[in-house]
């Protein structure tokens, strides 16, 4: 008896503390919602109660930012980036956890070591070379530099080399060639982790803000973040303008998350268990 | 459901192979005949299997040459050797069902639909897995999955088998049956089996001729009975047998400076024979009984019949071995020195 009410007070506890973290992660994007439905004057109003419902706002955020232009942008430079780097650090991969080559721990080490160096330090570099290629204001230079990711390779690597040495070699006997093997057996088996790397990639370049900024200067190539930005700049004295542009751009990353979430959840633990 | 006749004898000649400059099978010549059962028996790391996976191509050798019937396959791809290979750890296709597994390399083959589904069945039904068709390997037990593996391999209807310790992860029930219908199934398909297996026991109970190696080099090449009866070396009376043959120091027992080997079955307990054993230990195992204890300073054991009378521990008794079931080996080179 004694020790249920120990379990329960436990449980209750645990549950306050989750649900307190909760509306403490939640209560931002409420704020959000609930100020995106405003119409402009009433935002201070009451800030915390849906009063005064309108889509007006919304509409007038859609139209002001030219948000249709840079959702179908976003989506078109995201899904590239997400094929490209899912398809390369497959084959990649595939390369480093199968093949004997010479070199081949010197040249993964040379590929992780790009994880160290921060975007930042490679921003100039790059802005010259899309320059040099006159690829500014361009999806190009939208999506090239990202077409492949040492964090892919790496991540798809691991779960490859979790495949038992013995099932390459039985592929072999049973007929299988390395593009066989690929696409027959290690591709399905590894299915979770490249749907999480898929998730991993469409998330970072659909949130991508400082290269599509310095890359495009044509509205026409404006990506979410970069429209957002034109938005906040074409509407300071409208700011929730500007929150409901953000509820607009976040919704389809929403419906992606919520749609593959138990996917996001089995790649950020692949490889903790062993299965 | 035999295969049409096709010679398929493999030959090893001055077969070496290395990693990293060491090596591991060396300067091998072995002939397997067609239809042959031959193991390959040897302890752990003494070249065995890397001995296998050149006949199966999935190790290059680094000298000499592997044929399978009158064609030298060194250059030859594995998918093309005309051998089927059965993994220690069945090497299944877990997000495949078993009727998936089994049609798998006629699938790659590009063989028709209905057809690879009838020799599916077929090589499923000899093992009797008909009716686990649908379930995926994670739902089989170890038995099960290791004769999904085996039908995997049947149903290419290669020339060879090679078989790497296909029974190893059984437990010792399972392997029984299991090795009573992998020799049915040898005499049903009428084709040439390489197997692999550091157990004497599966060594002389399969196998039409046995192959003992070790550190790298074939010690003995014989039937089961060639080798159990006349064994090459001392390494080869030690490992073949349990519990292993006796060797002592000639002069014990005869004159000479060489080694004499013998089998605990041929050692009995005298009032006058010339050894003379401190008994450490009596083991009573229904049907048998051994007697461990120390000659000198070597090792032996004594096999009895249930039936007769066992000293105990402590007990200081003479021992006899008849002429006739001496072993004699040269005291260097551990080779056999027959008379």
């Amino acid at each position: 008896m004694a020790i249920d009410q120990v379990h329960g007070a436990r449980k209750v506890g645990r549950y306050v503390l989750l649900s307190a973290m909760a509306v403490i992660v939640l209560f931002p994007i409420y704020m959000m919602v609930v100020g995106s439905l405003k119409p402009g004057n009433k935002v201070l109003v009451h800030p915390l109660l849906p009063t005064d419902f309108t889509t007006s706002t919304l509409r007038e955020a859609w139209n002001s930012g030219h948000l249709g232009r840079a959702l179908w942008n976003s989506a078109l430079v995201s899904t590239v980036i997400t094929i490209a780097q899912v398809a390369t650090s497959i084959l990649a991969a595939y390369a480093f956890a199968f093949l004997r080559f010479p070199g081949r721990s010197i040249v993964f080490v040379a590929f992780l070591a790009t994880l160290l160096v921060p975007l930042e330090a490679t921003l100039t570099v790059n802005r010259r070379t899309m320059q040099d290629l006159s690829w500014i204001n361009s999806y190009k230079a939208l999506t090239v530099p990202f077409l492949a990711t040492a964090f892919g390779i790496f991540m798809i690597r691991q779960v490859f080399l979790q495949i038992p040495r013995e099932m390459h070699e039985a592929a072999s006997m049973d007929g299988l060639g390395h593009l066989g093997f690929l696409w027959q057996v290690a591709v399905p088996l590894s299915r979770p982790t490249i749907g999480a790397l898929a998730l991993f990639s469409f998330l970072s370049s659909w949130n991508q803000y400082l290269w599509p900024n310095l890359v495009t200067t044509n509205a026409k190539y404006n990506t979410v973040q970069t429209g957002l930005k034109a938005l906040k700049s074409a509407s300071l004295d409208k700011p929730n303008l500007v929150i409901a542009g953000t509820v607009i751009v976040a919704l389809p990353i929403f419906i992606v998350l919520v749609a593959f979430q138990r996917q996001l959840i089995r790649g950020l633990t692949a490889g903790a268990v062993k299965g | 459901m035999a295969y049409p006749s096709r010679v398929a004898q493999v030959r090893l000649k001055n077969l070496t192979k290395q990693f990293d400059g060491v090596t591991a099978v060396e300067d091998i010549n072995l002939d397997i005949a067609d239809r042959e059962f031959m193991i390959l028996l040897g302890p752990s790391g003494c070249g065995k299997s890397t001995l296998l996976r050149m006949i199966a191509g999935l190790e290059d050798p680094t000298e000499g040459e592997v044929w399978i019937g009158d064609v030298m396959v060194n250059d030859v791809l594995p998918k093309q050797r005309d051998v089927a290979m059965v993994f220690q750890s069945y090497a299944l296709y877990p997000h495949k069902t078993v009727q998936e597994n089994i049609e798998f390399p006629l699938k790659v083959r590009k063989v028709p639909k209905p057809e690879r589904a009838a020799a599916a069945l077929d090589a499923a039904t000899s093992l009797g897995l008909a009716e686990y068709m649908a379930r995926k390997p994670g739902a089989l037990s170890g038995g099960q999955r290791q004769r999904v593996a085996l039908a995997r391999a049947i149903v290419r209807k290669p020339a060879v088998f090679c078989m790497d310790e296909p029974l190893s992860n059984l437990d010792a029930k399972l392997r029984g049956e299991t090795r009573a219908e992998l020799i049915a199934l040898h005499q049903r398909l009428a084709s040439t089996f390489v197997y692999v297996t550091h157990d004497q026991i599966e060594a002389m109970t399969m196998g039409t001729r046995i192959a003992v190696m070790s550190r790298g080099h074939l010690e003995q090449v014989g039937t089961p009975q060639e080798v159990y009866d006349k064994p090459a070396s001392v390494f080869v009376a030690q490992f073949v047998g349990m519990p292993p043959m006796n060797i002592l120091p000639a002069g014990s027992l005869e004159p000479g400076d060489h080694l004499v080997g013998v089998r605990p079955e041929h050692l009995h307990i005298t009032a006058e024979g010339p050894l003379t054993m401190m008994v450490q230990l009596v083991e009573k195992l229904g049907h048998e009984t051994l007697v461990t204890g120390v000659v000198g300073s070597k090792r032996v054991v004594v096999r009895q019949e249930s039936d007769e009378a066992h000293p105990v521990a402590g007990d200081l008794v003479r021992l006899s071995a008849p002429e006739a079931t001496r072993h004699r080996f040269d005291a260097t080179t551990e080779q056999r020195i027959d008379r």
